[in-house]
Formats: C-alpha cells, structure tokens, sequence
C-alpha cells in the first residue's frame, strides 16, 4: 500500500486545525490584551500599552519578512523529499517500531500509515502538515475501537508519542533566533534534539506502565 | 561534541535529501521551486496570527504581568536555578504553540536569542507539545469524551522535558 503523500491531507483537512487553534485562541488572545491592560493600570504601567500594542505590531512585519527565507528553503527541500518518496520510504522503516507501540492495531491497518506520516512529518518540523495525518490516524483507530466514546490504548499511546514530539529539526525556532540576530541559531538543535528523544522515551513508558493500571 | 552535532544536522538533511532525489531522478530544482511556493503560502497564513499574538503578548509584558508570575514562583524555582523568565512560556506551550511563539519571540527580543534564557526557551520551545490543543483537537475529531491516562502521560512527559532541557542548556553552553 502506497502512502498518500503529506501535501494530499493537508488541503482536505486544514480546516479542521484552523477551527482548533482559533477556538482556544478566542480566549487567549483576549484574555492576554484584558489582562494586560487591567494588570498595568495597577502596576502604574497603563502609559506603556499603547507603545507596546504599536511596537509589537511593527515587530512582527519585521519577524515574518525575516523568517520567510528560511520557512521557504525548508518547505522547498521538504517538497523534494516528499516528491522523490524519501518521506514514504522512512514511514515504511519505523513500521517494527510502530508494531511495538501499537500491538492492538493490525499491521496493514490504514492506521499505521497515518500514525508514521503524522510522526515523520512532526520529526521534519513540518507540524501544519502532520495535524491532518494525525487526524487521520485518530479515524481509523476509532474504527477499531470498541467503546467508541472511550480512547483505546492505541489511542493513548499514540496521542502520548504524538505530543511527546519526537522533533529533528525545529524550523520555526531556528527561524526566529535568527530573525532576532542570534550568532547561530542552529547551535539549539542538538540538545533539543537530545531532550525530545528523552521525552518521546519517556511518553512511550508512561503510556506503557499508565496502560496497565487503567483497566 | 553538541554543538557539532547542531552544525551537521542540516547539512546531513540537505545531503540526504538531495542525493536521494537523484537516485529517483526526481528533477530537483522544479520540485524546490514548488516547495518554496509552499512556505510563502504558509508564511501568509500564519502572519496575521503572528499580529495578533505579538500585540497580545507586548501588551501583557508591558502591564508588568509576567514579572508577577516570576516573582510568585522565583522561591521555587530558585532551589534547581531554574530561570523564572521561562515560567510563562513554559506553562503558555501546554496551550497554545502561537501565543508560546509570541512569548518566545518576547524573550529573544528583551534577554537576546544567545543568552542563556533565550536558549532555554529555544530548547524547551523546540521539544514539548501543545498538550492542551492537541489533545482537544484529536479526540474532538472522533468525538472521545473519556481520554483516561492521555493528559497524565503527556504532562509527565513534558515536565520530564523542561526539566531536561534546563540541564542540557547548562550543560552545553553554561550559565
């Protein structure tokens, strides 16, 4: 079975991430601006909001024209590793590894090729693409599932890895360090890297010992 | 040996990627073209969101409320040396992955992206999740009310995370 390629998701199911994020975004944001404004008129700094609303919002102009180059190299090189099946071809090897995670869930299940995609995609930084494979994944081991309004293990387990977030590469970080003129703003990678496989290691034994005590 | 590591990583991408495109004979050049489209279209998306949060949070540093927060939490950070500057960052990642960005980008612009906070940040912003919203959005889309040890799993986790980025930014850069 071939896997549908990251690019397909992401147009038929972007929608469902926007609603997400501005559903919890509606109180956020106006919390934030509320807060702020009720806080400074007590802390005496009420003088200081306009100039911060006016800057912030300069900044952020300065921000986007300044990480654009570096969004676009990475979507560029990504789009060639998804063209030449290069992001197919690793979702095909991590599957021994998925069998371990998810026992439960048949090996030519749609669900794995979803799960791989969602978690190869979360690995490349490519966090807009793996929401739709994730989603993805979520219907088809809802499809396996017996009590429908109940998570399954396989679930559990793989929302834990998921938001463990196994990241190689963290495009956006380096992005901003470099937007804000750090020396080099890859040299996070490497213990970000050491620190998400720590906490990827450390989601898949939760998940395991959590599994065995929730009956 | 860490910082090699960071140095190497994306040119090993970029190596990989490419001679692997090759030994498919995808014809390189257009593809990158194509992929670059791509990241205008996602750098636009994401502008306005960028907007938005930026005001948000500058008016929040402005109102001296995230001064507050550290000041509450300094006793208890203080025992590891766990700077209190990350506190509202830290927590803001469970939430929400834009406004933490607009905390994030807060940080590098008033402790700089090469000091020891902004670093820190980086790190913590680079390998945690946003628990929260993922959680709701993923069951949401299949309608799960009952998500048992989900949260649990995913909180220990991410402590484990932030407590271990701490000590691989003190290890690798120091104070």
């Amino acid at each position: 079975m071939k896997i549908r390629t990251i690019y397909v998701y992401n147009l038929s199911i972007k929608h469902i991430k926007i609603q997400g994020v501005f559903l919890i975004l509606n109180y956020i944001w106006g919390i934030m601006i509320i807060l702020g404004i009720v806080v400074s008129s007590f802390t005496g700094n009420l003088t200081l909001i306009t100039s911060a609303s006016i800057d912030s919002a300069r900044s952020a102009v300065e921000l986007i024209v300044s990480m654009v180059g570096i969004i676009c190299m990475w979507t560029g090189l990504m789009k060639i590793a998804e063209k030449s099946g290069l992001i197919d071809s690793i979702s095909q090897k991590i599957m021994p590894l998925l069998k371990f995670l998810f026992p439960d869930v048949p090996k030519n299940s749609k669900a794995m090729l979803h799960i791989s995609t969602n978690l190869i995609a979360n690995a490349l930084g490519l966090g807009w693409a793996a929401t739709p494979a994730g989603i993805m994944a979520m219907k088809e081991l809802q499809k396996l599932n017996t009590n429908k309004k109940v998570a399954s293990k396989s679930m559990c387990m793989f929302l834990i890895v998921n938001m463990s977030s196994l990241q190689i590469i963290s495009v956006a970080v380096v992005a901003d360090r470099s937007a804000y003129d750090s020396l080099i703003p890859s040299d996070i990678l490497a213990p970000a890297l050491i620190v998400t496989i720590v906490t990827s290691i450390v989601g898949v034994l939760a998940a395991k010992i959590l599994e065995v005590f929730y009956k | 040996m860490i910082l090699y590591i960071s140095d190497l990583l994306i040119p090993l991408i970029f190596v990989i990627v490419i001679s692997y495109a090759w030994l498919k004979k995808v014809s390189i050049f257009d593809t990158f073209i194509d992929g670059v489209k791509d990241g205008v279209t996602t750098v636009i998306d994401v502008f306005p969101t960028i907007i938005g949060l930026l005001v948000a949070v500058g008016i929040l540093r402005a109102s001296g409320f995230l001064d507050i927060i550290s000041d509450v939490l300094k006793p208890i950070t203080n025992t590891i040396g766990f700077p209190t500057e990350v506190i509202p960052i830290t927590l803001m990642r469970l939430v929400s992955a834009s406004a933490a960005r607009g905390l994030l980008l807060d940080i590098f612009a008033n402790y700089g992206p090469d000091s020891f906070i902004g670093r820190l940040s980086s790190i913590i912003m680079s390998s945690t999740e946003t628990i929260f919203y993922t959680m709701s959005v993923y069951f949401m889309s299949v309608k799960i009310t009952k998500t048992k040890y989900t949260l649990a799993g995913a909180l220990i986790a991410n402590f484990i995370g932030v407590i271990a980025a701490f000590f691989i930014t003190l290890y690798t850069f120091g104070i």
